[in-house]
Parts: structure tokens; sequence; C-alpha cells
């Protein structure tokens, strides 16, 4: 090898003569010909055009931080974009854990060499359980839509049944995933995604409609509380019920950080309940914190229709000890390849230890003074947001941390709104005008613990400023 | 032989979090809501019904306990910080430098649905990283929504769902072909987006034959989904007229470029023929896999395919970056939002730092590394390569076998692989299913691991087949310095002992008390 290269910092074997020796140890003459068995016409013809390597550390931290300081961010900004992704306090121990260079091993380990973190993962589940009240919890797959779509696909495998009900309110970002998991009605198995119209008095789910739509075909109904336009759901129960005596299962989809104040779904019926992870403790990284559980009952027709992980604890051969390690792994695409439970792989991990690491942190009270923190300061923004002429909220005294905001009355779109609202550091709620969901200019506002009273008087003010 | 280095795991006898702290200990104050939002909201925000009644089961332990408990979690996790030549994994060295960058609030504390005039440091990092790829793979455009290489995997079906539908002809094009040695997520994406799975075995020489796939291909195939070369080292060299053959009768044609570490800046999936390819971020592009994701599978594909791809996608025009959601014919998408755009970075990071001459480079010392080790493991007596009948060179891992030990010892992979962390490597990396070679186990040494690491790993093997010969039991009851002992793997099937919660552990094991107590 007649590379002029200095050796790189990160390759060992770059140093001058050592290519060379292993070359000579294997008795091949050069590099080429170890390349043996790929046919000489299919070497790439067109040459690489890559830019310039940045091989120091000074001139590659440089470029980074350079380029991302053309961002905006919401530190700098007050920001109240929820929908999916929300800005919540990150504790500084769940960065220092997450950033633990054994944890953010690319290695998978053994059930011995690496039992530090299967016992963190195991610890996500049980605490998540605590939340739910349910004793089965997988570990995350890649985001809260996807978590929903396995949902359905394991309760469309559990009971043959092949139609969902979902809300007619639903995030259309989630609700695209949700279609895409559940197939063009041209595929064998493809479940039928039906949804279910919102009491418009309080966005609640139409319960006359639901009744209405199930039947002995529906392999589940999917609601989520708070839902998707922040709204509690309080008919949960009836939900559950009615879907239980037409042999539906219950889907719901909550938000953790509710759950210090809001009812756990396992004690309203709730067969399979999902949710997103990023609540507990992740940043949300442009999107990049996304992860999803998804959690049920300790009924073996469950577990067994799982399609990922699930973390057991068990005992060691020393007596007294306990290990964690991987149970019904067969049962998934790693296991079974097609013929297993949908599919599996890399997935969100990481986000379980934050998640542990965020749910020790908090405890039972901590989760009980943060839930009311955020539905406190939420329904202050709404009224004082709802104080605002020509501004109106849309169910005011219904939600958890997010509640719509309609400007109809004040004669600007949202899309105006929040142009007005940047300029002065505020990024307005996300606009919803375009969703079809007959709300008219309607923007979703979210509000958590890091907005400070100060910081929502501010929004006010500067709406009162810029209508 | 070199003398091994003494290794003893961290053993700290760490209880489980839900064991720990105290009633009314605390860890993590939220202040009060202010009294004028008292004033004005009142107290009792939540409906009677769905007010929460019980107190949640967790534990109440300071911020120090958590931090504590949660160091020393870590600390009993090898973690590659030893040697591991975990093949498929792609072991890697994860710049810290890019972490940071990631870490900074400019990314960290950015939402997704910001105006896109606020994200344009981001989307200008990755609209820079799609042209990497493309130069290195030769396709029109790249996005990253998909969570991992199986999620990509299944972005392929997905788009191929949307192609086939956007002709009419969804109910015809019912099937994707693969080799019975692919990837699992290959066959499983596929049957979970309604394809019918045709698996092609594989002939003496490694792979499936090409009289084998032009009998498989049809009207009816939607797709074929392949990766070249395969874990066991083995280039399919008739890969042109695969490509050609499944094009003939119209399929579309995945690259599952899982093993790209070899043939990095040496094979372009589109001059070799493909409509598309994934390559994964946080293996061959140096982001960390973090023991599982949050990983990306890059899926790129030419611009016949471009139309179908799941929004958005980062597009530049008239010098500003733009989030093009657009797209009529997208397939919907994967998951929510552009993808684990952290990681992208850290690609890109990647990328940069190593620039054209060291990703050639770095394929060079993967693939020569792995003859290397090729070289001395057949040495060692017990020993088998795969495929014995191909004698060439493999690529960047080649899959072996302890068969041979396994017969004259009893010592198996998995007792093997547990005995190696002993001497603090990680437990090597066997096969996925199905296993087609004996007792297996797959090393890769890509570019990270220098010639001395390598040593180490292959004289610890060679140590282990002595002991396996001396001293069986001992191996089969390893590991012996790990902060446990072998899990009793009885519970993994048995509904009435496996507990996935602390919940449920509590639960039967006080029904196995209560039982054992009524006996």
């Amino acid at each position: 090898m007649a590379s002029q290269m200095r050796a790189h910092p990160w390759m060992a074997n770059s140093a001058p003569g050592v290519l060379e020796a292993m070359l000579a140890e294997i008795g091949a003459k050069s590099v080429a010909e170890v390349f043996e068995q790929v046919p000489q016409d299919h070497f790439r013809k067109a040459p690489l055009d890559l830019p310039p390597a940045l091989t120091s550390e000074v001139e590659l931290r440089r470029d980074l931080v350079t380029k991302l300081k053309k961002n905006q961010d919401c530190e700098a900004n007050l920001s109240f974009l929820g929908a999916g992704v929300w800005q919540h306090h990150v504790p500084a121990i769940v960065d220092e854990i997450v950033g633990r260079t054994e944890f953010a091993t690319n290695v998978w380990g053994s059930y011995q060499s690496d039992h530090g973190r299967n016992q963190a993962w195991f610890e996500f589940s049980s605490q998540l359980g605590a939340l739910l009240n349910l004793d089965v919890v997988q570990l995350p797959v890649y985001s809260w839509g996807c978590a929903i779509g396995h949902a359905m696909r394991m309760s469309a495998r559990m009971t043959g049944r092949a139609k969902v009900l979902v809300p007619a309110l639903s995030d259309p970002e989630r609700l695209s995933v949700i279609r895409t998991y559940c197939q063009p009605r041209e595929m064998e198995g493809a479940i039928e995604v039906v949804t279910v119209a919102a009491d418009p008095t309080s966005g609640r789910l139409d319960i006359g409609d639901l009744k209405a739509k199930l039947g002995d075909d529906v392999a589940a109904v999917y609601f989520e509380n708070p839902a998707y336009l922040g709204t509690i759901e309080t008919g949960a129960a009836e939900i559950a019920r009615l879907a239980r005596a037409d042999g539906a299962e219950t889907i719901v989809g909550v938000d953790p950080a509710s759950l210090g104040v809001l009812t756990a779904p396992g004690d309203y019926g709730a067969d399979i309940v999902t949710g997103p992870v990023q609540p507990l403790g992740v940043h949300m990284h442009c999107g990049g914190g996304a992860g999803g559980f998804i959690a049920s009952r300790d009924e073996e027709r469950y577990v067994r229709a799982y399609n990922g992980f699930l973390v057991s604890v068990v005992e060691t051969q020393e007596p007294g000890q306990l290990g964690f390690g991987l149970a019904c792994a067969h049962q998934n695409s790693y296991g079974m390849r097609e013929n297993g439970n949908d599919w599996t792989g890399n997935s969100t991990y990481l986000w379980a230890i934050a998640g542990a690491v965020y749910m020790s942190l908090l405890g039972p009270e901590g989760f009980r003074e943060l839930g009311t923190l955020i539905v406190s300061r939420a329904r202050y923004a709404a009224k004082l947001l709802g104080e605002v002429p020509g501004v109106r909220v849309v169910w005011p005294d219904t939600t958890f941390k997010e509640f719509v905001v309609n400007f109809d009355g004040t004669g600007k779109t949202v899309a105006e709104v929040n142009d007005a609202l940047r300029a002065k550091g505020i990024f307005g709620g996300k606009d919803i005008s375009g969703e079809d969901n007959g709300l008219g200019q309607s923007a979703l506002y979210c509000v958590t613990e890091i907005h400070t009273a100060a910081d929502i008087r501010r929004l006010a003010d500067t709406l009162r400023e810029v209508l | 032989m070199t003398r091994l280095p003494e290794f003893r795991a961290a053993k700290w006898d760490e209880p489980v979090v839900m064991e720990m702290g105290r009633p009314g200990g605390r860890g993590q104050h939220f202040p009060a809501p202010e009294p004028e939002v008292t004033e004005a909201v009142g107290a009792a925000l939540i409906p009677a019904a769905m007010a929460r009644q019980d107190r949640p089961e967790l534990p109440e332990i300071t911020e120090f306990e958590a931090q504590r408990h949660y160091l020393h979690l870590s600390q009993m996790t090898l973690g590659m910080m030893g040697v591991s030549l975990f093949g498929t994994c792609t072991m890697k060295y994860n710049s810290k430098t890019a972490e940071f960058a990631t870490l900074r609030p400019e990314l960290a504390e950015v939402h997704p649905y910001q105006h896109p005039d606020t994200l344009q440091g981001v989307l200008e990092i990755m609209h820079d990283f799609d042209g990497i790829l493309r130069s290195l793979s030769g396709m029109d455009q790249f996005i990253f929504q998909a969570g991992g290489g199986a999620d990509a995997a299944y972005t392929m079906a997905c788009v191929a769902r949307a192609y086939w539908q956007d002709r009419g002809m969804l109910g015809q094009r019912t099937e994707m072909v693969t080799s019975m040695q692919a990837h699992p997520c290959n066959p499983a994406t596929a049957a979970a987006a309604g394809f019918k799975v045709v698996n092609l075995p594989l002939e003496e020489n490694g792979y499936p034959s090409l009289e084998a796939l032009k009998a498989a291909v049809s009207e009816k195939t939607a797709l074929i989904m392949i990766n070249n070369p395969d874990d066991m080292g083995i280039y399919n060299p008739e890969i042109k007229e695969w490509v050609k053959a499944a094009k003939e009768v119209g399929a579309l044609c995945f690259y599952d470029h899982a093993n790209f570490n070899g043939v990095m800046g040496k094979l372009s999936a589109r001059e070799l023929g493909f409509d598309a390819c994934m390559f994964m971020l946080h293996k061959t592009f140096g982001a960390p896999k973090a023991g599982g994701g949050p990983a990306v599978g890059a899926f790129g594909c030419t611009d016949d395919l471009a139309a179908y791809l799941p929004t958005p996608v980062v597009v530049k025009s008239g010098g500003r970056y733009l989030l093009d959601e657009d797209r009529p014919k997208s397939a919907g998408k994967v998951r929510e939002f552009w993808g684990n755009v952290p990681q992208v970075v850290k690609a890109y990071a990647w990328a940069r730092a190593m620039g054209a001459e060291g990703i050639q480079l770095g394929s060079d010392i993967s693939v020569v590394a792995n003859n290397y080790m090729d070289k001395r493991l057949g040495e060692i007596p017990g020993l088998a390569r795969s495929n014995p009948q191909v004698g060439q060179h493999r690529m960047e891992m080649t899959r072996w076998s302890l068969g041979p030990l396994a017969e004259e010892t009893g010592v198996g992979t998995v007792d093997f692989a547990n005995r190696m962390a002993d001497y603090g490597i990680d437990p090597w990396w066997m096969s996925h299913e199905p296993w087609i070679v004996a007792e297996p186990f797959t090393p890769e040494a890509g570019e990270l691991w220098s010639k001395e690491d390598i040593d180490l790993w292959i004289d610890v093997v060679a140590k282990i087949c002595e002991e396996a010969r001396s001293d069986p039991d001992m191996v089969k009851s390893a590991p012996h310095n790990q902060p446990i002992a072998q899990v009793k793997g009885d519970a993994f099937e048995d509904p009435a002992k496996w507990a996935m919660t602390w919940r449920a552990w509590k639960r039967k094991r006080a029904g196995s008390d209560a039982a054992r107590g009524a006996a």
C-alpha cells in the first residue's frame, strides 16, 4: 500500500508498514490480491467525489459547530411546539449515563458480560410498568407511531380480524405511520383503518359513532389519553368496555409524563398500551429523540404476539443472584425470519436507559409534581391566550399539556401569526390548519414544566402586540 | 503465545433499582405552580374519572444514588471496552467530537416542526451527507427516516408497494425473492409489508445459483433484496447477472449494503445495476449503535423511485434547504419525523474525518485484517472455515465453525463466547438463524482494531481451545469472573416464570413461595 496518508487517528493499522506486514503474513503480494473474489468489471468506474477530508479534530469540530450554529433552537427561543416531540427538562444525570461509552457502544454482548446494560433495560420496563400498572413492557421500538402500528398488528394476529378503529382527530404524522403498517388493501394481511368521529364539544371520542362502527370484525379500538389535540379522554373505561363486549382489543396511547396525575391505563381496561419514550429524559434532537413503548398484561396470548425484545429477570447459577436476558426470543424475526412477528432490529434501546434513569430520579412524588405543574401552567396558558382579542381556545378545560388555539377571529392565518411570533423569538404552536379537522386556522400549543408563568405571559403579551 | 492480560469485571452486587431507597426519598424536585397560576386556574384540574388515586411504585432515591447506581451498571457492561470483533456489527470508534457537537442546544434542543428558516444548519448537514452517500452508491436521493437497517429494508418494501400500486399491479406483483442467508430483516420486513417471501437455497460455492434465481423470478416478483458480500465473507460474482435477470421480469432490485465495510469506495450499487440500497450509519459510518439504537438505515434510490419515498425529503432550492413534503405518490411514513438526526450528523462527521482516501484505506484494512485473522485462526486445531471449497481470500469477515472442537470436547460456540468474556474480550458473534454452519462464529476486524488487538483476540481463542480440551467443564460453566454467573435460561420460555417487570417478578415469586409454603 503506497498511501501517502498520515496514520489516521481512527485506524491503528494505517500506521506505516502494518498493512504490508499483514500482507506478508498472508502471503499476498498486494491489497488487490485479497479482493480476488470481486470480478474486475464490478469495481466502480466513477471516481469518489467527496468533500475534502477533515482528519484533524480541530477542523472537524469547527465544521460541525459552524453549521449547527446556523440553527435556531428552543433554548435561545421560547418554543410552544409539541405534537409528538416535546420540550421537557432532561436531568443532567441522564445525559451523563446515556453518554457512558459502555452503553453507547456498538456491541451486543452477552447476558453476563453486558449485565449492567441488561439490568438497566429491565429497570426501564419495571418502572414504566409501575406507571402504567401493567406487567409486561417491551423494549422500545422506533417511535410511538411504530409502537401503535405493531400493537395493531398484534391485535389482528390475536383476534384474526382485519379492521382497527382510530380517532378521526389523530396526529397525521402518527396516522401516516399507522397506515403504512396496516398496508394497502391489495396486500395479503392488510388491516383496514376506520376513523371514529370526535365529540365537537369536547374533542373526546364520539361514543355513538364508536358503537356504530364496533362489531365482530374489529380487531382493536385505538385512542390516546391525553389525545393528539391535548384532551383528556374521560370515557376511557367506557370505550374499553364497549370494545371488549365485541371481542376487540383496546389499545391506548399515553404520555408517560402525565401518569403521576392521570389514571394508569392498566386500571381502566387497556389491553395494549403504547406511548412515546422521549418525554422520559430524552432531548428533542430534532425528532431524533423519538422512541415508542408497547406494554400489556402478562397473559401468554399477548406475550407471544410481541415483535421485539422482552427482557426478563431470571435466576443465575449462583443462588440468590439475579440476571437478565431475552424472553420469547424465538418468536421475533431473528428467530423466525419471515414467519416471526413483524420484524425487529436495532431500535431505540439507549432511550430505555435514559428512561430508566429519569424515572428513578423522579419517583412517585416527582411524577405527581411534574404532572401538577404541567397541567396547571398549560391551563394558565390556555386562559391567558383565550383572553387575547380574536383568539379562542377550542377546548379550554379538558386538556393536559397541549391545547388548540384558534385564530379565525384575528383574520390572520396561523402561518402569519407564527411568522410574527418568530420575529420576536417565539416559536408558536404547530400549525394544524391544513389537517382536515374542521378547526379553521388553529395551532396546537404545548406547555410543559420548562415554561414559567412569566414565559406564558410573554407569549400572551407578544400575541396582543402582533395580532 | 503472548501472555494474556488478567481481567476481572466489576462486580457490585447492585440491587434492582426497584428495591432501593426509602419512603419519601427524593431525586428530583419540581417547583409548585406560581401563585398567580394557581389563583387563575385553581387545583384539581384533572377530571375525577381520570385522576390517579394510587401512588406509582417507583423507587425513592437521591440524585446521587441514581447516579451511582447507573454508573455501577455501566461498569458492569463490557461494551467493547476490551477487544470486540463482533461480526456484522462493524465495530468502530464512535467520535466524541461528533457526539458532543450533537449534544449542543443547536441540535439537542431543536424541534422538527420549527420553521425551515431556523433549521438551515442541520438541513445543510443532511443535504451534504446525502451528497456523500450519492457518491458512494451512485443513487440519486437518500432519506434517513428509517430507524435502523431493518427499517430501511422495510422502507424498500413500502416503496416497492407504492411503485407497483402506481402501476395498478399491486395484486399481481406479490413476491419478494431473497437468499436464505440474507439478513432476517429482508424476508421479515417484506412479509410484514404483505409480500410472499421466496428464499433461494445456497449452493456449494456459498451463494444461490443464477439458475435458481432465474427460475424464481417472474411477472409475480415485486422485488429482490440481497446483500453482497454475505456474512461468510463470500462475494457473489454473478450479482450483475442477478440484477439483469430480475430486471428482465420487471422486478426492483435492492442492495442491502450491511456488509459495506469491505467494499467502501470500491463498489457502486448503481453501477452494478441496483435501483436502491441502504447503508447502516450506526455501523459502517461510525455513529454509535448504542446497544441497539437509536440507529439509522439510510435509504437511497434512483430518480425513478424517488417519487415514492416517505416524506419529508431534504432538498436544496435557490440556496435554501427545505423539507419536501409534497410527494403525492409517497409510500407514506415509516416513522415520525425525519430520522435520528444526531446519528446522521455523526455519520457525516465520520465521512468528513475519513475523506475519500481514508474510506478507501478503511476497506483495504478491513479485508486485509480479516485475511490475516483467517490465516492465524486456520492454524488453531479444532476450528474450520465455512465453505472450505471456497479457497479464495474472504472479504471483511469470515464465517467460522467450532464444530470440530465441539465434537472433540463438547464445548460449543455459546460456551466459548461466555468464556471469552473472562478475558475481557466481548463474546463473539455467532450467526443469524438458520445456522447453516455447525457451532458458528463470525469475527470482523474492521479498520478500528490494531494488529496487536487482533493478535490478542486470536491468542484468547487459542487459549480457550486448550482449556476446552484440558477442562471442558470449566469452559462450559463460564463465565467465572463476570458480574454474574450464567443465567438460567429455562424461565425465558415459561409463562409461570418469565417476568418482564419487577411487578411481575414479585407476583410470581410470591406465588411460588406460597406454593412452597403449602407443600
